[in-house]
């Protein structure tokens, strides 16, 4: 294992670092609070010469995925970074972008959909887009950030996958906050993330292709299952990914992460930062004698639904936390989806769902404690609400 | 040098038949001889419109060269990045030959939903060539108004009947739209009669040639939403240059050059007479609007006319 | 007449062989595809009136006017939709394409 640097850096630093030291042919971006930061250092690295990227500051955000598939599309190893009203302005691209089977990495730092316009974090972004067919990482902190971009690359270029991944960090909270990260070499780096071999290019006049077919009803419905089955097939990917970075590094990644869960009875499952608070709250909760665990997920598409059956078939009750509403929906986005996994399962845990930090709203591991008290009512046969809104003045 | 019919019936067709586009249609015209003029390596990006959906029907294409159709209103967009990344492979040695890269939009994907990514392409000056190819209406959806619908016009959104009398706005003019942006090459051309195919070849490959945005605008006559007989398409082309109605000239780093001057400049009514879409326009009665028209099409032609002297005079 | 490809159910693909993305490789295979029967009225050649102008070959919107060694051979049947532009474009007197009556020809 080569040493590494270790610097200072916010989750849009990092995630600049690692744009520069991946070097991508093609990054079109278009500013947005609180994604700023990248777009602005990868600016000064450009300007300084150290990247050979072609940098284009495109007129808006649906200009910028356009722009990317078309560089993908071109053969090019293409990046971009948006938030909030930016990845819902370029909403109907990331359809395209998927279906047409371009490896694209977009940092998406979560930040709540207007209205009302705020700019803080919540996971409304993108849960918005959580159909589209892109692999969707979530990270803790600036350490993830850094290092799931550079896996990124590989996992949407893999043959077996061919898709865009975005990596998502939740606004202000990792995007903004300075904190230590270690960093790889450049040449190792380079040497993970490999040259791009494309395997679609419009540059290759010898064998012309067209791509963006009409297509009609008759075959239509197999064009799209064999785009959701390779979306489905790609967990293996990012586990294998997850573990060659792991033996680059020492810091080993896959589709999640347990803490404490192997004997929990009472557990949380979450996505992003506040996963941290929710580890202080374990800590805590085992303190006082309570089996409590985490499971974190960071592939939420494509879902790793048998490693989370194995995962939380133990617990007694689970609590979900999601940072995002789905308004007239039977339940939040993540408590919906752990329902439809847990279905039929026998002996299961009983869950409940927690929305909370909507909009920027702070979490903290004292506002779980009494979570962790009525998942303990629920795994001992008392009823508990099922769904709850953290932090809400009612 | 002059482009003879018999050196481009040498070339490989790169636009080939078996296409859906209906017969007798000036789109089809119009990326023909696009795919006749250009030489050499070209990709070519196209908006969602007749054009593409009826030349990509899964599955088969009509096009002998890359081509990318992705959205509606991004085609600029999209060929932004594939000629951004193309210097970028350039650069790393990754792709040897020289490619041109042309974007193609019908008036709705130019005029209206695509001009802001078309904007954008021309403000940040990548080399490729747009081209739109203009039917007057947003033809693919079946004859809606558009921002290129010339003033009067019926289509199926701007319905003349008791009270409407077709399209109420006059038309935007998406050259000098091009021009107000700086666009080093600007140019109008037609899908007409005579030597109109020399006059848009030529333009496509003076375009080309631009280390830069360039611009074309190609009339492409609509039976089915201009209403007018199939095999007139090359004729109701030529009459709406004959009459002024759509001036060809080419604006050259801010020059102005007219390319066709007609002998005699017909009235409009010549050109309204032929098409169904203009027939409640020239009832007994609506003088007016004929001569609004006229009017209109009139001081467009003088104001061109001016402009090109102007060019001459900085050329002097 | 070869039946489009469409319109026979036994080379429909599976999810398994639908190509990646959909991306059409095989470029200008829309040849393939057959509008011939489009035709109301079809166009007929005279060899003997045609001067090879070429103005007929650059106009027709489906490239259907078929060239050897830039002279004009005859219409391609399988692919001419009888929009009658090239008969109108036709500069001579009497014209070497005239459009007839009816689609199918003989």
């Amino acid at each position: 294992m080569r040493l590494s640097s270790i610097r200072g850096l916010t989750g849009d630093g990092a995630a600049a670092e690692a744009m520069r030291q991946i070097d991508p042919d093609l990054v079109a971006a278009y500013p947005i609070t609180p994604q700023t930061e990248i777009v602005e250092r990868f600016a000064q690295f450009a300007a300084d010469g150290r990247v050979h990227t072609e940098f284009v500051t495109v007129e808006s955000e649906h200009s910028a995925l356009s722009a990317c598939c078309g560089g993908a599309a071109a053969g090019g190893r293409v990046m971009t970074c948006t938030a909030s009203q930016g990845l819902a302005l370029m909403h109907e691209i990331l359809y395209i972008a998927a279906a047409n089977r371009l490896p694209i990495v977009m940092t998406t730092v979560n930040r709540t959909l207007s209205a009302p316009i705020n700019i803080n974090a919540d996971h409304s972004d993108t849960m918005g887009s959580r159909d589209c067919g892109w692999i969707q990482l979530y990270c803790l902190d600036a350490q993830e950030v850094y290092d799931l971009t550079i896996q990124a690359v590989r996992i949407s270029e893999d043959l077996d996958v061919m898709l865009p991944v975005m990596v998502a960090m939740d606004g202000f909270l990792v995007s903004h906050d300075m904190e230590r990260v270690e960093l790889m070499d450049d040449g190792d780096v380079k040497a993970f993330v490999g040259t791009h071999e494309p395997t679609i290019t419009l540059l290759d006049d010898d064998n012309p292709i067209s791509i963006g077919a009409f297509v009609g009803p008759e075959y239509f419905f197999e064009h799209k299952i064999a785009q959701v089955r390779s979306l489905e097939a790609s967990l293996h990917v990012i586990e294998s990914v997850g573990a060659k970075f792991g033996e680059r590094t020492g810091r080993f990644y896959g589709t999640m992460e347990t803490y404490f869960l192997d004997d929990a009875d009472v557990a949380f499952v979450a996505l992003g930062s506040a996963a941290g608070n929710v580890r202080v709250a374990v800590d805590e909760m085992r303190a006082k004698g309570i089996k409590s665990g985490l499971l974190r997920i960071r592939s939420y598409r494509p879902f790793p639904m048998e490693q989370i059956k194995q995962a939380l078939r133990n617990a007694k009750s689970v609590a979900v936390l999601d940072r995002a509403v789905s308004p007239g929906a039977p339940g939040a986005p993540l408590f919906s989806d752990v329902c439809t996994t847990l279905f039929g399962l026998e002996n299961g845990p009983r869950l409940i769902s927690v929305v909370y930090g909507l909009g920027g709203r702070d979490i903290t591991p004292e506002m779980l404690l009494p979570v962790g008290d009525r998942l303990m009512d629920l795994a001992n046969g008392k009823s508990t609400p099922m769904r709850q809104y953290l932090g809400l003045r009612e | 040098m002059t482009i003879t019919l018999k050196d481009l019936s040498r070339r490989q067709e790169r636009f080939v038949g078996g296409h859906r586009l209906c017969s007798g249609c000036g789109a089809a015209i119009a990326a023909r001889q696009l795919m006749l003029a250009v030489e050499g390596p070209v990709v070519v990006c196209n908006a969602t419109s007749c054009l593409e959906v009826s030349t990509v029907n899964y599955p088969y294409t009509s096009w002998k060269v890359s081509w990318y159709h992705n959205a509606f209103e991004n085609t600029a967009a999209v060929a932004s990045g594939v000629e951004a990344t193309f210097k970028a492979l350039r650069r790393t040695g990754k792709i040897k030959k020289d490619y041109r890269f042309i974007a193609i939009g019908g008036d709705g994907g130019t005029y209206d939903i695509g001009l802001q990514a078309m904007s954008g392409m021309f403000e940040r000056r990548h080399r490729v060539l747009y081209v739109c190819y203009d039917n007057n209406a947003y033809m693919n959806t079946g004859i809606q108004r558009s921002g290129a619908t010339p003033q009067y016009a019926w289509t199926t959104t701007s319905e003349s009947g008791l009270v409407g009398r077709g399209k109420v706005q006059t038309r935007k003019d998406i050259a000098m739209i091009a021009v107000a942006h700086g666009v080093p090459y600007v140019a109008t051309a037609a899908v007409g009669s005579g030597n109109f195919w020399r006059d848009y070849i030529g333009k496509v490959r003076r375009a080309l040639d631009v280390d830069g945005p360039s611009f074309i605008v190609v009339l492409a006559p609509c039976w089915r939403g201009w209403r007018y007989d199939q095999s007139m398409t090359l004729e109701i082309g030529r009459l709406a240059v004959d009459t002024c109605a759509w001036p060809l000239y080419e604006v050259v780093g801010g020059d102005w050059q007219v390319t066709y001057t007609p002998r005699q400049k017909k009235p409009i009514r010549e050109y309204l007479a032929t098409q169904g879409r203009f027939s409640h326009v020239l009832v007994p009665g609506n003088e007016r609007l004929v001569e609004q028209i006229q009017a209109e099409v009139d001081g467009n032609w003088s104001r061109i006319q001016a402009l090109t002297s102007m060019g001459a005079a900085n050329r002097a | 007449m070869r039946i489009n490809r469409i319109a026979n159910p036994a080379v429909l693909p599976t999810v398994e062989e639908i190509p990646l993305g959909g991306i059409l490789g095989d470029g200008g295979n829309s040849v393939d595809y057959l509008t011939g029967m489009w035709r109301a009225q079809r166009p007929v050649f005279y060899r003997g009136r045609c001067t090879d102008c070429l103005l007929c070959w650059v106009a027709c919107p489906d490239a259907a006017i078929a060239l050897v060694s830039s002279e004009v051979q005859g219409v391609d049947k399988e692919h001419c939709k009888g929009c009658g532009i090239c008969a109108r474009v036709c500069p001579l007197e009497p014209k070497a394409i005239e459009m007839h009556e009816g689609g199918v020809y003989g």
